[in-house]
């Protein structure tokens, strides 16, 4: 328990660090001013949610095609962490909105689409306590899984194919878009603390699993005897 | 500086979500293990009459 408060502690220091350099090193956006600075966390954590949610999607493949219980272990691991970070995203979005826009949320396709996810991965993990046969919940959950995955393309395009509220893609969006260097490594450097945050939550709930298995079977032992 | 307050309170409400989570995790992996080993006693003295 100590050990594992010291590494959180190691890595959230580490996020600080990086955010003190979005603060100080990357310049301040012309329009929008310091409140642009969350952009920073807001978007790095939807990069996160979207590399945790792939990672449940070629988890839950991989159960239906081999089951796998070490699949379903990483599916519901990486389903429950990118839930974590998608919901940071949608917490920092509307402080962000506020000031800039005059209102906390709008029903645009962005906002919509990214708000149905977070109800799609909150449902999978829901359908899981719901079931207690392990291989039909895991069988349930991956077939799920597979069809929640198809709004992370629709979250992604949704600035490019619908006119929105939420601003147009800086990233990969074309002519006309783009950021400035020190901004891009600031993100970089930000995303980059995530990624480690992801791989570190990502493990432990892994082994959470793997116990909560272990738990299972014996259970089930001391039920035969 | 207008809106540091708002920038300030993302940055440090993204940050509680994941510290309020990893504690969860390792909170839950804790009380999992004791069962483990509560589980593992009962068979090993059942096994051993």
């Amino acid at each position: 328990m100590t050990k594992s408060i010291v590494r959180a502690a190691v890595l959230f220091v580490l996020i600080a660090a990086t955010a003190y350099l979005a603060f100080n090193y990357a310049p301040v956006e012309k329009t929008m001013g310091i409140i642009q600075k969350i952009f920073y966390v807001h978007v790095a954590s939807a990069f996160s949610a979207f590399a945790a949610f792939g990672v449940c999607f070629y988890a839950n493949l991989r159960y239906v095609f081999t089951r796998q219980r070490s699949a379903d272990w990483l599916g519901v691991s990486a389903a429950e962490v990118g839930l974590t970070f998608i919901s940071v995203n949608l917490i920092t979005g509307p402080i962000w909105a506020h000031p800039v826009w005059g209102v906390w949320w709008t029903w645009d396709a962005r906002l919509t689409f990214t708000f149905v996810l977070w109800l799609l991965y909150l449902s999978y993990l829901l359908l899981r306590s719901m079931i207690e046969e392990p291989d039909k919940r895991a069988l349930f959950s991956a077939l799920f899984g597979i069809f929640a995955f198809l709004d992370v393309p629709l979250v992604y395009f949704s600035i490019r194919w619908w006119r929105t509220q939420h601003p147009q893609p800086v990233i990969l969006g074309g002519a006309g878009s783009g950021l400035d260097p020190r901004m891009w490594q600031s993100l970089l450097l930000m995303w980059g603390a995530l990624t480690g945050l992801l791989i570190l939550l990502l493990n432990a709930r892994y082994k959470l699993e793997g116990l909560r298995a272990s738990v299972e079977d014996l259970r089930r032992e001391a039920e035969v005897r | 500086m207008k809106n540091l307050d708002s920038v300030l309170a993302a940055y440090l409400a993204g940050w509680a979500i994941f510290f309020v989570y990893y504690i969860s995790v390792s909170q839950r992996m804790g009380a999992l293990r004791e069962e483990v080993e509560r589980l593992k006693a009962m068979l090993a003295k059942g096994s051993s009459k």
